[in-house]
């Protein structure tokens, strides 16, 4: 099993970002997604910056892949969106349909979690257009992913979301900007505050939910070190891993330990137990609530 | 200008056609639509006689195939399809990729409009299913601003409809797990937001309490109007603040920018509401086809009547422009 991290969600400074990933270079993980893929106000980082990034990862030895925005609202994103698609260097991850017709006919794309991919045909239509990875829906069951792979198109690689904050939903309205009672385009950039989203409790203060600009997030971390025979059985080769502002490098050294076997299941959990912003949750791949333990 | 309507039964189907809508919307009694609620939606004699009862006035019929299927009930979703084409639906409405691969395939000549559920935000998207698979129209998600919708309306030749009036989703539609996240159930795979199974109202010392799953989504004081408990129209706590912190629970009304709809290009506008009474069809079909006749007579101005008429049907009666409106972002 490969460890592959996924694109950082959130708002950091710009030094708090490059020392990220100088110490990901040195950390226990095969591929790198880059790129900001929630929101274009965010500038600490320019798409120059994040392909200087890439080169010093890939020098580490790392596979780096390009996210491209999820959300496309203006031609603004759309451009954002195209230079990700043609930049000619790394692969590319689309997150939904406009980024996929950009790749089409590229061979090598990656089809990015937010692309509601759910069934073997639509896993077909995008091998068809050149796509050699599929990173599966957060909400995908063990049963989905099992019947996905069961068909699968030749050189189609599978990658699951295996820890991390789950990024629930996306809008086109800024939550973190309305807490403060400022427009989205007038933000003052309040993401920069919260490194790992901005927590909701309910109204009897049990954690729920943290939101993160226009994206919204659970409060708990999904963690499925405990279905890495099931994944593996199924036919998945990667497991991703969401960057957190702390413990991001030992998370991905305590599921490489459990991944080489060197560290039990359960000793594994304990362990990503502390190093996760909440409760760990694995609902969704048991076809239950995402908030619960199964 | 056409005008879509919801249809949940029978009679909310009748209720459509005889206040005006060109477009009458329905599913079929199960998952393979995103109105997936008991009680709700048609087996094959009601959608017989509600095309027959359509088509005798000459109006059309849309079938929703519009949530996802996976690889053991895919051929469900096919069948579905298959229905739709020997029925006679004047055309289908469809979110997942590879179905709309196969209804191009497999019924060249059922018309295709992409659902919202298919969460296409931009002239990109929507271009991609129109030249692979011959996609008609596109349903915009209630997140687009004018501004937005102009130009994804400049930029495709599908046909552009947008949401006129009902419920408001503040999440992009089709890119949103919270329901299942809380309750194991959501739109994109189950058909249903906020399930009523789910559901729970409770009076209690601290005041009338919704939840979803045992999540508390809101409560109440004495006079608050309580509204249904999706996660995004909820109260929460943030640091000292409890307050709405995605969106106050509101009904989108855009009644006053259907001229503008007009000008830049909007093919259609849509009613929400398939889990709606007939009387709600009937009333939200009626207001809706006189705006557009004004508009279409060149004498359009919004009618206080109108307005008030709508409000009634709003959610916490409350009606906001949504995405519209700059300051709502």
């Amino acid at each position: 099993m490969k460890l592959a991290l996924g694109p950082l969600l959130y708002y950091w400074p710009r030094e708090t970002v490059l020392g990220f990933y100088e110490a990901v270079a040195r950390a226990p993980v095969d591929t790198v997604y880059l790129g900001e893929v929630v929101c274009a106000r965010r500038h600490e980082l320019s798409f120059e910056d994040w392909l200087a990034i890439g080169e010093r990862l890939a020098a580490a030895g790392k596979e780096v892949v390009l996210s491209a925005q999820a959300l496309a609202e203006s031609e603004g994103d759309l451009k954002l969106q195209r230079r990700a698609a043609t930049n000619g260097r790394y692969r590319v991850e689309a997150n939904d349909w406009g980024a996929a017709h950009m790749l089409a006919g590229t061979p090598g794309w990656v089809a990015g979690p937010h692309l509601n991919v759910y069934n073997p045909q639509t896993l077909a239509l995008l091998a068809e257009l050149g796509a050699t990875r599929w990173v599966a829906p957060l909400e995908a069951t063990r049963e989905l992913v099992a019947g996905m792979l069961a068909a699968r198109p030749a050189g189609l690689e599978a990658e699951v979301f295996g820890f991390g904050r789950m990024p629930l939903a996306f809008s086109a309205r800024c939550f973190t900007a309305r807490r403060f009672d400022r427009q989205k385009e007038d933000c003052g950039y309040a993401c920069l505050e919260f490194p790992d989203g901005m927590a909701l409790g309910t109204r009897e203060g049990k954690p729920f939910l943290a939101v993160n600009g226009i994206q919204t997030l659970s409060a708990g971390a999904y963690c499925l070190v405990e279905e890495l025979a099931a994944l593996r059985g199924a036919g998945v080769t990667l497991l991703r891993v969401s960057p957190q502002s702390k413990n991001t490098v030992d998370i991905l050294f305590a599921l490489r330990a459990a991944c080489d076997g060197q560290l039990s299941s359960f000793d594994a959990r304990k362990a990503l137990a502390a190093l996760a912003p909440g409760a760990l949750w694995n609902g969704f791949w048991h076809g239950r609530p995402g908030m619960e333990a199964a | 200008m056409e005008l879509l309507c919801p249809a949940g039964s029978l009679p909310a189907l009748q209720a459509a056609v005889d206040h005006g809508a060109d477009w009458v919307y329905l599913g079929l009694r199960d998952d393979t639509n995103a109105r997936n609620f008991p009680g709700l939606n048609f087996d094959e004699a009601a959608l017989a006689a509600g095309l027959a009862y359509a088509h005798a006035r000459g109006r059309k019929v849309l079938m929703a195939v519009n949530t996802y299927p996976q690889a053991a009930s895919w051929t469900r979703w096919t069948a579905a399809v298959d229905r739709a084409a020997r029925l006679g639906a004047d055309a289908i409405i469809v979110a997942d990729a590879g179905l709309i691969a196969y209804a191009h395939r497999a019924h060249p000549k059922l018309e295709l409009h992409l659902s919202v559920q298919g969460s296409a935000t931009s002239y990109e998207a929507i271009n991609f299913f129109h030249e692979r698979f011959g996609v008609k129209r596109a349903v915009l998600p209630r997140v687009l601003s004018l501004q937005q919708v102009e130009l994804v309306a400049k930029r495709t030749p599908a046909e552009i409809e947008v949401f006129g009036f009902g419920g408001l989703c503040v999440m992009v539609e089709g890119r949103c797990a919270l329901s299942a996240y809380a309750c194991g159930e959501a739109p994109n795979l189950s058909g249903a937001c906020s399930p009523a199974h789910a559901v729970r109202w409770k009076e209690t010392p601290a005041g009338l309490e919704s939840r979803l799953n045992g999540v508390l989504i809101d409560r109440y004081a004495k006079g608050e109007r309580a509204a249904y408990p999706t996660v995004c129209k909820g109260r929460y706590a943030a640091g000292t603040d409890t307050y709405y912190a995605f969106e106050e629970p509101a009904s989108l009304n855009t009644l006053e920018l259907l001229p503008e709809f007009a000008r830049i290009g909007v093919r259609a506008v849509k009613i929400e509401g398939r889990q709606r009474s007939p009387a709600y069809v009937a009333q939200v079909t009626r207001v809706w086809r006189e705006a557009i006749d004004a508009l279409q007579a060149g004498r359009f101005a919004p009618r206080a009547e109108w307005q008030q008429a709508l409000a009634r049907h709003a959610e916490g009666s409350q009606t906001t422009l949504g995405a519209f409106s700059r300051p709502w972002k």
